[in-house]
């Protein structure tokens, strides 16, 4: 084991100081000065009509209101992944509340009284809200001009359907699996949409000033990709991607919701209408709920065979996908659980159809586990499920099924090295599954659930990070990247990472949220690849300082290179240990020759990594041949839980999840993660309920009504344990965690129930009513 | 208009407002205490919370007119003679994530604090319940209290 000065401690964050003070400025926080505008969005009140006319006139005429804009002015698309995204809606709206048009006021009061004036007359068309019937014969089709649209290679849409994507798995042979199992599980799940709820709203500035330069502000996990749409969705304007400046502040929660490109967009578009003032583009918590993205909904069919001894013969997972009205980012959600969705477990015969279909309800796009969660309620239930049919240990079945370094994964590649089965065991052993629960109450039953997760990130598979490492005359340094510290601490780990190569405190080196200006591309950080990815940069970045000080340092001082090495701030000398060199003695000025001359120059570090085995060519009709994902990071959990029979409320006694992080560069954070994933996955499986009218009309946008967790919800014990069994293509063999930890709490705490009671419920989320009403309707079967 | 004062942070201000302005954004606005965060607007969430005569409320349910004559406190004004105890244990424990919620959650915990030195684990959580926080789980955060407040 090597002995790490920074990597694998517990370093203080390095934006913790600012955020404990009240010092961590974010968007809304920033001034503008007297010129700045605010725009307050018109909303479309139908889920689904076309637009007839837009009557702007009267808005005109407020008081302080300087423009009026509407989808005309834009009749540009946009999109991540597939171009199907409008500025604002162009000939028709596709879920209720989507924008219209914006009003561009003096104050925000008279944009809101102006917005309230444009008049729209609609033509309401059939409205699709269920993606089953979306796929029906005659369904109202959502996008006619879908065969039309850019898209990436690995999409493949279905012109003239609600389909936009469709992705396949046949591996192996599916029926003969099921000819060889003793016994055939076959149901269906059904997981609705969820809402981030990151505390701060959307947030965007932008100012297109008099010269043509376009500058954002914004709340966002992904400065360059926003800057990348932003030039292309404006380049009929004249607008190049370096006349885009987008700068990140701190960002007040994120969880997928502010990655790619939202309502961002109105703010870089609406700008370009009013050059020289800035615009505010401000959500409230209302349009957090209805128009940003939404963790999208499914129906997942699920049909597993396995042998008497548990060993999955095959395995039939068949994913409807409510994506929503615009699914340029959704659909690569739908194309990753279409690759994953057998779970981390060696599966020799596999059939996955993954369904990307649009409806009208709003845009499903990118939440914290990608999917991941969704099937793996199914999943794992459906284990369970089949270990009490076999009577065998819910354990036990995981364990011979789990999927070990070097088993193929569902499109055929090697699955990467990983620490499930220790984490199988380590769970196990500090949940002690086997000692038997007793309740003393007769009206609370006590249960315990087990779950295994995995995720690899999902993204292009030339996804890159870079980096730039600048020092400064006193040896300070600055770190520049460009992935977001959205609070998962990756600028800290960056700073650890720096620390370790070149042997400095972590607290001289400066690294912040990005400007696009001055920092270094990367692609955005979500799928938990940041500290993977751009850690790789950052080590590069710092070896190749190093590199420069050591060839400086020999060239000068005419010791060889082999035998200089930094410590404490200094260069020093394995075979003369009186010699030591201040860093700060010569790091930006040079080194004096005994000529008098100066050899050298500022220090300046550079890192680029992007993955080089990764590639999306395969086979449409099976997806085997390609190497869509760079690795998967796995985990177990367990759970004791106790009902109460009465009411159906769920008390959570103990939660014990082991993640392996490959490496823990900084356990206080990667503990962080775990901590609080946990807790966000309760609150999709107990608490939180997203509720449609029949209109299409969310009926629950506000905290009042969404229920997220207090400080009284918590668990009464969470037990977060770190495996480590290293990515050898990892910063120090560290892969990513931050998504995972919310993974498996859906199906653990279904899983708890039924033990608990001996009811299974299928449907998210398990309410107490959903609970009480289950078990009462199974007390009554049973007396009958 | 009318024209208001308090004591913010230990200094007096003036400004005249209209009768419909909410005390967080003349705070923010007007004031330039940007502590205060907004996360719902209808008080559910406590990201705006201060303290008002030495009482926490959340100042998006607050007219600024309501609040003349009154002692408001921000996290701007308990930081200016450096990190309390509290803060300290906050910065020192990782406990935050995003910090967004943390201006808000600081000052009901330095209420509870102030009022009751050594509480348990339950009037910790009773007393940030009020506080939503996404990141967190909440247990760093009342752990970090309770190290705080833990009898010698």
């Amino acid at each position: 084991m090597q002995n790490y000065q920074h990597i694998g401690h517990s370093a203080v964050r390095v934006d913790g100081k600012e955020k404990v003070t009240g010092a961590a400025l974010y968007t809304d926080d920033l001034d503008f000065g007297p010129n700045l505008l605010y725009a307050e969005v018109v909303e479309g009140p139908h889920a689904h009509a076309m637009i007839l006319s837009i009557d702007t006139s009267e808005a005109e005429k407020v008081h302080d209101v300087v423009a009026v804009v509407t989808g005309k002015d834009f009749p540009y698309n946009f999109g991540l992944y597939m171009k199907d995204r409008y500025i604002f809606a162009q000939d028709r709206v596709r879920f209720f509340g989507e924008q219209i048009a914006a009003v561009v006021a003096r104050t925000p009061h008279a944009a809101l009284k102006a917005a309230k004036l444009v008049k729209v007359n609609y033509k309401p068309l059939p409205k699709v809200l269920c993606p089953v019937e979306a796929i029906a014969e005659g369904a109202e089709l959502l996008h006619p001009n879908l065969k039309n649209y850019q898209h990436v290679p690995w999409f493949f849409p279905q012109p003239d359907t609600n389909i936009a994507h469709h992705r396949k798995i046949r591996k192996g042979n599916v029926e003969k699996g099921f000819d060889d199992a003793d016994f055939v599980l076959e149901d269906t799940y059904n997981v609705p949409r969820y809402s981030h709820c990151a505390i701060e709203y959307h947030a965007a500035v932008a100012k297109y000033d008099l010269s043509g330069r376009l500058t954002v502000w914004a709340s966002s996990q992904s400065p360059h990709t926003q800057r990348n749409l932003f030039a292309n969705a404006l380049a009929p304007l004249g607008i190049k991607h370096n006349d885009v400046r987008v700068i990140a502040p701190h960002v007040g929660g994120g969880f997928g919701s502010k990655a790619g490109v939202t309502m961002e967009i109105l703010a870089a578009a609406i700008a370009t209408k009013v050059p020289g003032n800035p615009v505010k583009v401000l959500w409230n918590r209302e349009r957090e709920f209805y128009n940003t993205y939404q963790r999208l909904g499914v129906v997942a069919k699920l049909k597993i065979g396995v042998k008497n001894d548990g060993r999955i013969t095959t395995l039939k997972h068949d994913l409807f996908w409510d994506a929503g009205a615009y699914v340029e980012y959704g659909a690569n959600v739908v194309n990753a659980v279409g690759l994953s969705a057998i779970g981390p477990y060696k599966v020799d015969n596999a059939s996955i159809d993954s369904y990307c279909i649009y409806t009208n309800l709003p845009p499903g796009g990118p939440y914290r586990g990608f999917g991941y969660s969704e099937f793996l309620f199914g999943l794992e239930s459906h284990m369970n499920r089949i270990a009490k049919h076999l009577n065998m240990d819910p354990v036990e079945i995981r364990r011979r099924n789990a999927i070990k370094e070097g088993d193929l994964t569902a499109y055929g590649a090697h699955m990467n090295p990983n620490g499930l089965h220790k984490a199988i065991d380590a769970v196990e052993q500090k949940i002690q599954w086997n000692q038997p629960l007793i309740s003393n109450d007769p009206n609370i039953a006590i249960g315990k659930g087990f779950s295994l997760f995995w995720k690899a990130p999902a993204m292009p598979p030339n996804a890159a990070s870079s980096c730039f490492l600048k020092f400064n005359e006193d040896a300070s340094i600055n770190l520049l990247v460009s992935g977001m510290d959205i609070g998962q601490g990756f600028l800290t780990v960056m700073a650890q990472i720096a620390a370790e190569e070149l042997s400095v405190p972590t607290s001289k080196i400066r690294t912040e949220n990005p400007d696009t200006d001055r920092n270094p591309y990367e692609w955005q950080t979500v799928a938990s690849h940041v500290t993977w990815g751009c850690g790789n940069a950052v080590r590069k970045a710092a070896i190749d300082a190093r590199e420069q000080i050591i060839e400086l340092v020999s060239r000068t001082k005419f010791l060889p290179k082999e035998t200089l090495f930094l410590e404490n701030e200094r260069v020093k000398c394995t075979t003369d240990p009186s010699f030591e060199l201040l860093l700060k003695d010569f790091i930006i000025n040079g080194i004096q020759a005994e000529d008098g001359t100066f050899k050298g120059g500022p220090i300046l570090g550079r890192g680029v990594f992007m993955p080089e085995y990764t590639s999306t060519n395969a086979d449409p009709e099976t997806s085997q041949g390609g190497h869509p994902n760079v690795h998967y990071t796995v985990g177990a959990a367990a759970a004791i839980v106790e009902v109460d029979k009465q009411t159906g409320k769920v008390r959570i006694r103990k939660i014990v999840e082991a993640i392996d992080a490959g490496k823990a560069l900084n356990p206080s954070l990667v503990e962080g993660q775990i901590v609080g994933g946990v807790l966000q996955g309760i609150s999709t499986v107990l608490y939180e309920e997203m509720k449609f009218d029949h209109r299409g009309k969310m009926l629950n946008p506000n905290f009042t009504d969404y229920k997220i967790p207090t400080a009284l919800d918590v668990p009464d014990e969470i037990i977060p344990i770190i495996i480590e069994v290293p990515q050898p293509d990892g910063p120090y063999g560290a892969r990513g965690v931050g998504e995972h930890p919310m993974i498996p709490i859906a199906p653990l705490i279904a899983n708890a129930i039924d033990n608990a009671l001996g009811i299974r419920i299928t449907s998210m989320p398990i309410t107490a009513e959903k609970i009480c009403l289950t078990y009462l309707d199974s007390q009554k079967k049973s007396s009958i | 208009m009318t024209k208001i004062s308090f004591i913010l942070n230990g200094e007096r201000r003036s400004l005249d407002v209209e009768p419909y302005e909410v005390l967080l954004e003349v705070l923010r606005d007007r004031m330039g205490a940007k502590s205060p965060k907004c996360g719902c607007d209808s008080g559910d969430c406590g990201a705006c919370t201060i303290h008002l005569n030495g009482r926490s409320v959340r100042s998006c349910l607050i007219l600024a007119v309501e609040a003349n004559g009154q002692e408001i406190l921000t996290l701007e004004g308990i930081s200016r003679h450096g990190l309390s105890p509290l803060q300290k244990a906050f910065h020192e424990r990782n406990v935050f994530q995003c910090g967004y919620c943390a201006p808000g959650l600081i000052l009901s915990a330095t209420e509870l604090i102030n009022n009751n030195p050594h509480p348990n684990e339950h009037e910790i959580k009773e007393a940030i319940a009020g506080n939503l926080c996404r990141c967190t789980g909440y247990t760093p955060v009342v752990e970090a209290i309770l190290h705080t407040t833990k009898k010698e």
